[in-house]
């Protein structure tokens, strides 16, 4: 279910830039389906931490108001290059995924 | 619709036990925050939002900077980026006020995460998007309008 997401993190001065596109269809729970006319039960992301070198640097809720394959950009001052940079997520369904790179 | 009353009161009273928890130290922030917070995310205005994200009456402030169409064709992709100038920024909340549920997110930020987030959001309608920055204990806010020519939510 849970497809990859992709992250990249590059450093501008000293500042980390990290992004990521996650793969998930973040259904509102209020869309019809076109074939059968019944509503497509609400399925998105929850919860999304980002930790920095082990250190927690993001935790975000998410409600169903983001986008289809939800992208998502911060900012992090005083990481380094090679910094290890984890994401994971959480939807309401409970499904989960992690992804992680190292800062270039 | 009398339903959705219920929810709605429900929603409320299920934050201010969140908040009182918090208050009594029953809960550390951190885990309050890591749960995700329904009551504010159910909620149907913009008022309950707050409410549920424990904000009552922000200031207007002009250094958030919300970065977003003027124009935006197609409501189901709206970028959005908040830029909080304010020092000590901890979290920022992005709402798009005329959305069914109008919370569309809140960022908590820690461990040198700047006063930044860039992301895409769902549009329902032409409406303010507002942010909402925590800062030192105080809340900030500020909102730029977003004209929608085609809405994003059901369709």
């Amino acid at each position: 279910m849970a497809e990859p997401m992709r992250i990249r993190a590059t450093m501008t001065g000293d500042v980390a830039d990290v992004k990521v596109l996650m793969n998930h269809p973040m259904e509102t729970g209020q869309r019809k389906d076109a074939k059968t006319g019944q509503l497509v039960p609400a399925h998105f992301i929850q919860e999304v931490t980002a930790t920095v070198g082990g250190a927690t640097v993001l935790s975000a809720n998410l409600g169903s108001g983001v986008s289809k394959n939800p992208y998502l950009g911060f900012k992090v001052k005083g990481a380094k290059a090679g910094d290890k940079v984890v994401v994971n997520w959480s939807d309401n369904k409970g499904d989960k995924n992690t992804a992680e790179t190292t800062i270039a | 619709m009398n339903a959705l009353r219920r929810n709605v009161l429900k929603g409320a009273a299920g934050a201010s036990t969140v908040a009182i928890a918090v208050a009594a130290g029953l809960l550390k922030p951190t885990q309050a925050m890591a749960a995700w917070n329904a009551p504010a995310f159910d909620a149907k205005n913009v008022g309950a939002a707050m409410k549920g994200l424990d904000v009552s009456s922000p200031a207007d402030s002009k250094d958030i900077v919300i970065k977003a169409p003027d124009i935006a064709e197609n409501g189901a992709v709206v970028p959005v980026e908040v830029t909080s100038k304010i020092a000590g920024t901890t979290s920022i909340a992005i709402l798009a006020e005329k959305n069914g549920t109008p919370l569309v997110g809140n960022f908590t930020l820690s461990g040198g995460a700047q006063g930044f987030i860039s992301t895409r959001i769902k549009m329902g309608q032409t409406s303010l998007v507002r942010a909402v920055v925590k800062a030192g204990g105080k809340s900030y806010t500020a909102a730029k309008e977003v004209k929608v020519t085609i809405g994003g939510c059901g369709g």
